[in-house]
């Protein structure tokens, strides 16, 4: 009776692996990166050839390094609410032109708004291989040290913002 | 006059020479090599050596670029992995989180197998 069971057990197994399997979303890649140091780059700012953004400029402030390029349609959703953050927050935000043309990229903030403290210019994503990135918008929050404290993929709105992020923030202002 | 213009351009071309060891050769057999096993992060099923993803693209480059550096394709690929994880290998490594999905084919074998044998006497 029971042998005769075993194949029906084994499916249902193996349906549960299955079903388990298809609630991972494959499109979400962990990042390497969390509480490691922010790789060391030299590159130029976007509206500055000659200014060169390093790794230092990340220091001594809780910074949101945002992921963003004039190409990225998702990052017309976000600009808004970075807008929003960078008036009312206390937060050191860097933005990173990623695979962009200066110019267009310029043109695009002057429309849409600059809420960025200074922005890294990574048009051969030198930075962004780096970081681990696959795709727009992306942010990264680096505390104190320079250490990478959290990452998200995708959009920043009020709702991800008050449950995800600002938590980070709060908890590194306070050490 | 005309051959002091040139100096600069033999310069040039010698610290080429003397920045990469690597011939060219051996640089776009080995980038294309890694670049086949390396998954473009964008398209996630295609190795960036097959993706028109821009991102693999500049991925393609920093492979090269590394080689012409004097990294080993194993230092390559690891650096790619220390950025994107195991995720960014095309082929899982065998590793403690992957031992069911290559031990798992050899062990059904080994238990039907068996099985088989008892039911058949």
């Amino acid at each position: 009776m029971i042998r005769s069971l075993i194949p029906l057990i084994t499916l249902f197994i193996i349906s549960l692996l299955f079903a388990i399997g298809l609630t991972k979303d494959p499109s979400s890649i962990p990042s390497e990166l969390i509480n490691q140091k922010f790789p060391s780059f030299n590159l130029s700012e976007l509206y500055d050839e000659e200014s060169i953004v390093t790794e230092k400029d990340l220091l001594n402030k809780v910074s949101l390094v945002n992921v963003f390029g004039s190409w990225c349609a998702a990052c017309i959703t976000e600009h808004p609410y970075l807008m929003e953050i960078s008036k009312n927050e206390n937060i050191n935000l860097i933005g990173m032109n990623w695979r962009d043309d200066r110019a267009k990229a310029i043109d695009w903030l002057k429309y849409y708004g600059d809420p960025y403290e200074k922005i890294i210019f990574d048009d051969e994503s030198t930075l962004a291989i780096q970081l681990g990135v696959t795709g727009a918008p992306e942010s990264f929050i680096i505390d104190y040290q320079g250490q990478i404290k959290y990452k998200h993929v995708g959009v920043i709105n009020n709702k991800i913002w008050e449950k995800d992020i600002l938590p980070v923030i709060n908890g590194l202002n306070k050490i | 006059m005309r051959k002091w213009c040139l100096i600069p351009f033999m310069a040039v071309a010698l610290s080429f020479n003397a920045i990469s060891s690597v011939p060219q050769n051996d640089i776009d057999i080995r980038s294309k090599a890694i670049g086949k096993s390396l998954r473009c992060v964008v398209c996630q099923n295609q190795s960036i050596e097959d993706s028109d993803a821009p991102l693999a693209a500049d991925m393609r480059q920093l492979v090269k670029k590394r080689i012409s550096e004097g990294d080993t394709n194993d230092e390559v690929i690891n650096y790619m992995r220390n950025q994107y994880g195991d995720f960014v290998l095309l082929k899982p490594p065998f590793q403690g989180n992957t031992l069911t999905l290559w031990l798992l084919p050899f062990i059904l074998i080994a238990v039907s197998g068996a099985w088989f044998f008892k039911t058949k006497k």
